[in-house]
């Protein structure tokens, strides 16, 4: 076959084939890092294990009892997110109120913000990174050891976390929405907490109410995951019978979550449908 | 019931009332005891705590130790991703309603299922199966991503653009190759684009992980936490935050360059 | 009159409606014998895409028969009407150029019908047989964007590209929808020139939708025009007069079907013996 000539090699294929080799070499590595091996779920000990916990899955825990013992689980989880939450919007709406540039005065006057304001602002905004950047299984972490197992971790550590994402996307929402009036309002002399009263909050509030609900079903299911390390709910429940390898009772609570999850979506949902 | 009407019949005050009656009942139902919590004990162990990010563990051997435990969570992560993107496109495909309704139905359940679990229990049960450390960890990572993933990539197969794959039909080329050559192309950049945002969450998860057992800085971190040493805590939570920050920016400027 | 196994496509009283009810087709007898070249005209909305679809075995029609290449399209299996489908080309109006995939691909697309699966994949892995895909774009001065992008080209670009598609695969019947609406006239000249060329090269018959008139009464022996959904006229290039392509052309007043010229041999069936 005679050589193909110049202008009908493909230019990209240098490019393409480095990406491949680069990506070749760092898969190596990835697979001896995480020591990857399938055969040890078709090994002895890994199959066995896992055939003897599936074979506990059937028949699942049914009994009254335990049936209403989940129930109760699963709504402590759905009280922790929504306490939670509560809390977050506590911290997040004075820290957006302070934090946000819309009600900046000192900018409409001099075109810039003045140096203590910019100051406060940025600060602020740094502690709202600091607090949502630490994972909130981290946050519960430290209060199940600070305060002892139970809700409190768990309330604790969504009010925080979410404290701090509710807090950059409310900043978000109120920049990103049209300030007009809110500048209208400032200029003419009103107080910053008037103008955002009557001009901004009323403007963005489908899209602060629509985050927030969605936020509050994200905050249940993190409220099971804490629970994994104590801090209450169903997620607690589901680690301690994982514990004793009760597969019947995991199934259970299993479902218990998949059926939680599905309707705090429904409701989550029809109330942005409806408020939003 | 329409929107309008409901807003109409509701009311703010209404709504309001709704929404504080809610939150009451959720005070009442749990049992937390809210002085523990402002106790002089709490107080002085997370103000020790907080204090400890001022003097992180820094000595070498520790930040050795660390270092591993980072690209242990690096790789679970990277991994993890990978293999999702994989799985993902796989059942996208059935989900993308390529082989009927009834395909379609069962793999969009069965993707539901796989992300409903979070990544924590799925570790939960993964390292039952594959013993504590990394491997269970990536494979939690897996499951839980392939079903994030392949609901996302059947919805950018579903809505690319149909031109090219029909004009391809009418030529009588094989659906397989019409699948490469015309579907997977256009779709492309969006699943990359998904993968590379999944991974930016994923690094995050990864880390975490380890609290079940399941390797990586999650699993120093409940360790050292556990015995009470907050230098090392802070030290590898610094190291989390470090390690997110690199991979948010690589994954952005990837992200950026391929929608140019 | 020229037997049925000689004709590349054949209607018989085909209709067509979209959802709504709204009739695209109606009462369509179209006769293309193999290596013809018809252009076929009208106005915006007539019906020439449709025509062209029914032809090209893409689309059902509700009523009436489709016979391509000799065979009864429509009662063919699955992978029967894959094997016709193979033997047609069709162009829409709108190049199907996927934006982000190369041009080389996008010719080489034309090759797919004869290509394995092996070949269709490594071929997207390094293009196989750029060359061919070289010589089919040279044809329209295209040869230097093989490997540039399908988003980076123009409007008229992308057109030619897709001619050029055509150019690489080996079907019998053409059919090409406006292929040169972003062309200006020497450009379209130039490449129905091209087209044209290759059609006789391999004795397939080539139906092309235009709406410049004047090309197609320069290039084509034989025109058809279409009117909301029905043939209006059939005839060869000399009997097309202005006054039929004023009616043709006429301000839609109302939807009602074109009576027919006066001439009884308007509906003549003149198939070409080349």
């Amino acid at each position: 076959m005679t050589a193909v000539p110049r202008e009908w090699r493909d230019p990209a294929w240098r490019g393409r084939l480095t990406a491949a080799i680069v990506f070749a070499v760092i898969l190596g590595p990835a697979f001896y890092l995480t020591e990857f091996n399938p055969a040890v779920l078709w090994s002895e000990a890994g199959a066995s294990a896992v055939r003897q916990f599936l074979s506990t899955f059937l028949p699942p825990a049914t009994s009254p009892e335990f049936l209403w013992m989940v129930i109760e689980a699963a709504w402590k989880t759905v009280a922790i997110a929504t306490v939670g939450m509560a809390i977050a919007i506590l911290i997040a709406a004075p820290a957006a109120l302070i934090a946000t540039r819309v009600l900046s005065v000192s900018r409409l006057a001099q075109g810039r913000m003045a140096l203590w304001p910019s100051a406060l602002r940025t600060g602020m905004r740094w502690l709202l990174i600091f607090l949502r950047s630490i994972p909130e299984i981290v946050w519960a972490m430290v209060f199940v050891r600070a305060v002892g197992l139970g809700d409190t971790a768990g309330v604790m550590a969504i009010g925080i976390t979410y404290g701090g994402m509710l807090g950059k996307v409310y900043i978000e929402i109120l920049e990103s929405a049209d300030q007009q009036a809110t500048t209208a309002l400032l200029r003419n002399g009103a107080g910053r907490l008037s103008s955002f009263w009557y001009a901004a909050f009323p403007a963005c509030l489908p899209e602060l109410l629509s985050y927030t609900i969605y936020r509050w079903e994200c905050a249940i299911r993190a409220s099971v995951v804490m629970g994994f390390v104590g801090a209450g709910g169903l997620g607690q429940q589901m680690e301690l019978s994982m514990k004793m390898l009760a597969g019947g009772e995991v199934l259970t609570m299993l479902s218990m979550f998949v059926l939680l999850i599905f309707m705090a979506d429904l409701v989550s949902a029809a109330l942005r449908k409806v408020f939003a | 019931m329409t929107a309008p009407a409901v807003r109409l019949a509701l009311g703010p005050v209404v709504s309001i009332a709704a929404a504080l009656g809610f939150l009451l009942l959720c005070i009442a139902s749990l049992s937390g005891d809210w002085r523990s919590f402002f106790s002089v004990e709490a107080m002085t162990k997370m103000s020790e705590f907080a204090l400890a990010f001022a003097a992180p563990a820094l000595d070498l051997t520790f930040l050795g130790k660390l270092a591993v435990a980072s690209l242990e969570t690096l790789a679970i992560s990277f991994l993890g991703t990978l293999l999702a993107a994989v799985g993902g496109l796989a059942l996208a495909l059935p989900a993308a309603g390529r082989w009927g309704r009834a395909a379609r139905g069962i793999s969009r359940l069965f993707l539901n299922v796989l992300r409903s679990i979070p990544e924590l229990v799925w570790a939960a049960l993964t390292v039952i199966a594959a013993g504590l450390g990394p491997f269970a960890g990536t494979l939690a990572l897996a499951l839980h991503t392939t079903g994030v993933l392949g609901r996302l990539f059947a919805e950018s197969l579903e809505n690319v653009p149909p031109e090219p794959q029909a004009s391809l039909r009418h030529h009588g080329v094989k659906p397989l190759i019409v699948f490469w050559y015309a579907t997977f192309p256009q779709a492309l950049p969006q699943l990359m684009s998904y993968s590379l945002y999944r991974w930016e969450i994923n690094i995050r998860a990864a880390a975490v992980l380890g609290v079940v057992g399941a390797g990586g800085l999650g699993q120093m971190l409940h360790f050292h936490l556990s015995l009470f040493q907050f230098p090392e805590t802070a030290s590898v939570l610094i190291g989390m935050i470090v390690l997110v920050t690199i991979v948010d920016a690589i994954s952005n400027r990837v992200r950026d360059r391929l929608t140019l | 009159m020229s037997a049925t196994s000689d004709a590349a496509a054949q209607l018989t009283g085909v209709g067509l409606s979209y959802a709504g009810g709204v009739p695209a087709l109606a009462g369509v007898d179209l006769h293309i014998a193999r290596g013809e070249q018809v252009a076929i005209i009208g106005p915006s909305g007539a019906g020439k895409t449709t025509l062209l679809s029914v032809l090209a075995c893409a689309i059902r029609p509700d009523a009436g028969e489709v016979l391509t290449l000799g065979q009864c399209v429509w009662q063919l299996s699955s992978a029967g009407l894959r094997d016709l489908r193979r033997r047609v080309f069709l162009a829409p109006q709108v190049p199907p150029l996927p934006p982000r995939q190369r041009v080389v691909h996008a010719v080489l697309a034309g090759r797919l019908p004869r290509w394995t699966v092996m070949q269709a994949l490594r071929s997207l892995i390094y293009p196989v047989e750029a060359a061919l895909a070289h010589a089919a774009l040279a044809q329209f001065q295209l040869q230097d964007k093989l490997y540039l992008r399908c988003d980076r080209l123009s409007g008229g670009e992308r057109q030619r590209v897709a001619l050029a598609r055509l150019l690489v695969s080996d079907a019998e019947l053409l059919l090409l929808d406006e292929p040169v609406s972003s062309l200006d006239p020497a450009l379209s000249v130039q490449a129905l020139e091209v087209l044209q060329n290759e059609a006789t090269r391999r004795n397939a018959a080539l139906v092309v939708s235009l709406h410049a008139v004047d090309l197609a009464l320069n290039r084509f022996n034989r025109l058809v025009g279409v009117r909301s959904g029905r043939i209006v006229f059939d005839l060869p290039r000399a009997a097309v007069t202005d006054a039929l392509l004023a009616e043709l052309y006429g301000a839609e007043l109302n939807q009602s079907v074109q009576a027919l010229p006066e001439e009884p041999a308007a509906v003549l069936r003149l198939s070409r013996c080349t």
